[in-house]
């Protein structure tokens, strides 16, 4: 689950993390009363939304008078934020983080998270920060700083104490930073986190260390001990389908294209994904049926992959294995069919358990589908049902 | 010959009276897996699917002389169910529970820290020797006895790896499914250094997705290692939409890195045949064995 940058901020706050002043406005109105609440001349108006690169797409404003808070807020509020990571279609903006401005001397990166290779909780710093840090980071592996926390209940102070001396910081910045560090390092272990990054973390010309940005993710896995950090849950942020999608057991992930792909499990998603755009198909969505689906769940995502706007045919691509058989799979897309009724070409290919019963299924129940007999064939008649379709 | 599992393997299952402990386990001693317990607190003395069934892994190892546990326990208790079975020093460990939360697997890595215990998984289909033992949730209709041993990050995967390696009529010494998550046990290098000594494997099929740099060190371990045979790879998520999650947790990243292309890239210079396609893996195999 992601934390919105203010809820992170508040959050991180209690803990000791130091943040610049800021309240979170719904409006233009709230917006520049924030500004007068926070005082100072110059303030910061940040769209909140869950992805990353919203300075270079104009969610951040730097603004000078409460008056000029309120236009960017009015402006931002409401609008779509399209970024690197957000595809075309953008995020809704529906709050702004009005923050105090202030004048920066100098900009690191500091994050915590697992190490996979290590199997470690480990932190990341450099004493470059800012939004390019990821090209930077991909120039020149060596800017990238790593310390391994070998001990999972004790963070070594020696060691992060020349972890973070090798960031360029003066010596009293240095200790704030190591105080920080340590309060990241117990939120982290706290809240389950999968990562915690700051970028940047800045010392101001007058000499404060401040948190600028932050961006935190918790482990969904561990969301069942955390009942206290539901309230951070913005389903507003969700695809609509992919958030319906999860209460059937499904996992759903919405794409551009027009070909709807039904698939279970993650790496035959990837692989099916994979070879659809390599033949220039392109999908309009996956759903990811889970082992414990019922029928009445599959029927369920299956009219959700129909419901996908322009969509020209639908690929069933189902390897039944485990408890996943393929006639629950059958006898859930046919309940939807006879629902809703299927008017674009539909191509199955199933395999494994139960996979004869499919096709008797579906055949039975008047249900028009192409049968693959494997991945390949599965393909090529996508591609002919999608290109007639053109035509 | 196969590796880690055949059919002298002495199987206890912890969470053996769940529902999908319960259809896995039927399954797999029908396919004449050595089932020969089960584990769960409470319900020590019981006989279920005419197996005993013990409070502890302690005991249930004491009594059965199992040197294989199947973890079959809810996400909120399987580390503690692992961390119970490196206690009880069984050898083979195979979790398949999904969604073990990623601080619990830091804990148990550093719980099989120099213990003989191995893990395979979380979030794994299991393990098969074909025509001896399954250990796990996998079909096992296409699985045959052959030369080729298998090692994949992902089940369904597999389950397509498989089917092609059928048709292309290539059975396997043993097939292992290392699960999807970031944290896990032995990975494709463990395995490989115990498929390249098994004389009954005369190639290996790599199974990996984005994220991580496990294929990379993968690639580094096969340059140096001596023992040479041959091997295929498919890598999925050439498409994977950026800092989204679509498919497993282990395939998000930070920094960018562990794209196919960089994958593919440094398995093909260790002399890794690289499948091009999902569509392609079993014939990609059979070219890498020269056949």
């Amino acid at each position: 689950m992601n934390l919105h940058e203010f809820q992170a901020k508040a959050l991180l706050s209690e803990y000791g993390v130091p943040i610049p002043k800021g309240i979170i406005a719904n409006s233009a109105e709230e917006a520049q009363k924030a500004a007068l609440n926070i005082g100072g001349g110059s303030w910061i108006v940040k769209a909140q939304i869950h992805a990353g690169g919203r300075g270079k797409a104009g969610g951040i404003k730097r603004e000078n008078s409460p008056a000029d808070v309120a236009a960017a807020a009015n402006h931002l509020i409401g609008s779509r934020l399209v970024t690197y990571q957000t595809g075309a279609a953008g995020k809704r903006v529906n709050q702004v983080y009005i923050e105090a401005a202030c004048e920066i001397s100098q900009e690191i990166y500091l994050a915590v998270l697992v190490d996979r290779s290590t199997a470690r909780i480990a932190f990341l710093g450099s004493p470059t920060g800012g939004e390019d840090i990821e090209e930077k980071a991909a120039d020149d592996p060596d800017r990238i700083h790593k310390l391994v926390v070998e001990d999972f209940e004790h963070l070594d102070h020696q060691a992060l104490t020349g972890f973070i001396s090798g960031l360029g910081l003066d010596g009293a910045n240095t200790q704030q930073a190591v105080s920080t560090a340590q309060a990241l390092f117990k939120a982290f272990k706290d809240c389950d986190a999968s990562l915690i990054e700051i970028n940047p973390l800045v010392v101001t010309s007058a000499g404060e260390l401040l948190a600028v940005d932050v961006k935190m993710i918790l482990d969904d896995n561990a969301l069942f001990r955390h009942q206290e950090l539901e309230k951070y849950r913005d389903e507003e942020e969700e695809d609509p389908a992919e958030l319906e999608a999860k209460r059937y057991e499904l996992n759903f992930v919405s794409l551009d294209g027009n070909v709807g792909c039904v698939v279970n499990g993650a790496g035959l998603a990837l692989a099916t994904l994979d070879l659809l755009k390599d033949n220039g198909v392109e999908p309009a969505n996956f759903m990811d049926i889970r082992p414990v689906a019922t029928r009445e769940q599959v029927a369920t995502g299956f009219e959700m992959v129909l419901a996908a706007p322009g969509i020209k045919a639908v690929l069933v691509n189902i390897y039944g294995g485990g408890i996943l058989r393929c006639d629950t799979i059958a006898e859930g897309i046919a309940l939807a069919a006879r629902r809703k009724g299927v008017t674009v070409p539909l191509i199955v290919r199933a395999a494994g358990t139960n996979m004869e019963l499919c096709q008797k299924v579906l055949t039975s129940q008047g249900i028009p589908a192409q049968f693959a007999r494997d991945i390949t064939q599965a393909v090529e008649m996508v591609i002919a049902a999608t290109s007639q379709e053109a035509a | 010959m196969a590796i880690l599992v055949d059919s002298n393997s002495r199987i206890i299952c912890q969470g053996l009276t769940g529902d999908t402990a319960t259809f896995h386990c039927e399954k797999a001693i029908a396919y004449g897996s050595n089932i020969v317990g089960g584990v769960r607190p409470g319900k020590g003395g019981s006989i279920h699917l005419g197996l005993p069934v013990f409070d502890t892994v302690e005991e249930a190892k004491t009594t059965t002389g199992a040197d294989v546990s199947l973890v079959f326990v809810p996400p909120q208790n399987a580390a503690d169910a692992i961390i119970e079975a490196i206690e009880a020093k069984i050898p083979l460990i195979v979790c398949v529970t999904e969604r073990v939360p990623v601080l619990d697997m830091v804990r148990v890595k550093k719980a099989l820290e120099g213990t003989p215990s191995r893990l395979i998984g979380p979030n794994s289909l299991g393990i098969i020797t074909p025509e001896q033992c399954k250990i796990g949730v996998m079909p096992t209709h296409r699985h045959f006895a052959g030369p080729i041993g298998v090692v994949s990050r992902s089940a369904s995967l597999t389950y397509e790896a498989i089917d092609q390696l059928y048709t292309v009529r290539l059975g396997q010494s043993t097939s292992i499914g290392i699960g999807g998550d970031a944290v896990h046990g032995i990975g494709f290098v463990d395995c490989l250094e115990l498929f390249l000594a098994d004389p009954q494997t005369e190639g290996v099929l790599l199974i990996g997705e984005i994220g991580g740099t496990a294929e990379e060190e993968t690639a580094e371990f096969l340059k140096r290692s001596i023992i040479k045979k041959p091997i295929a790879a498919y890598i999925a998520g050439k498409y994977a939409p950026t800092d989204r999650r679509m498919g497993h947790a282990g395939t998000i990243n930070v920094f960018g890195k562990g794209s196919v292309k960089e994958k593919n890239e440094a398995l093909a210079s260790a002399g890794v045949h690289i499948a091009s396609s999902a569509a392609v893996i079993g014939t990609t195999m059979r070219q890498a064995l020269g056949r």
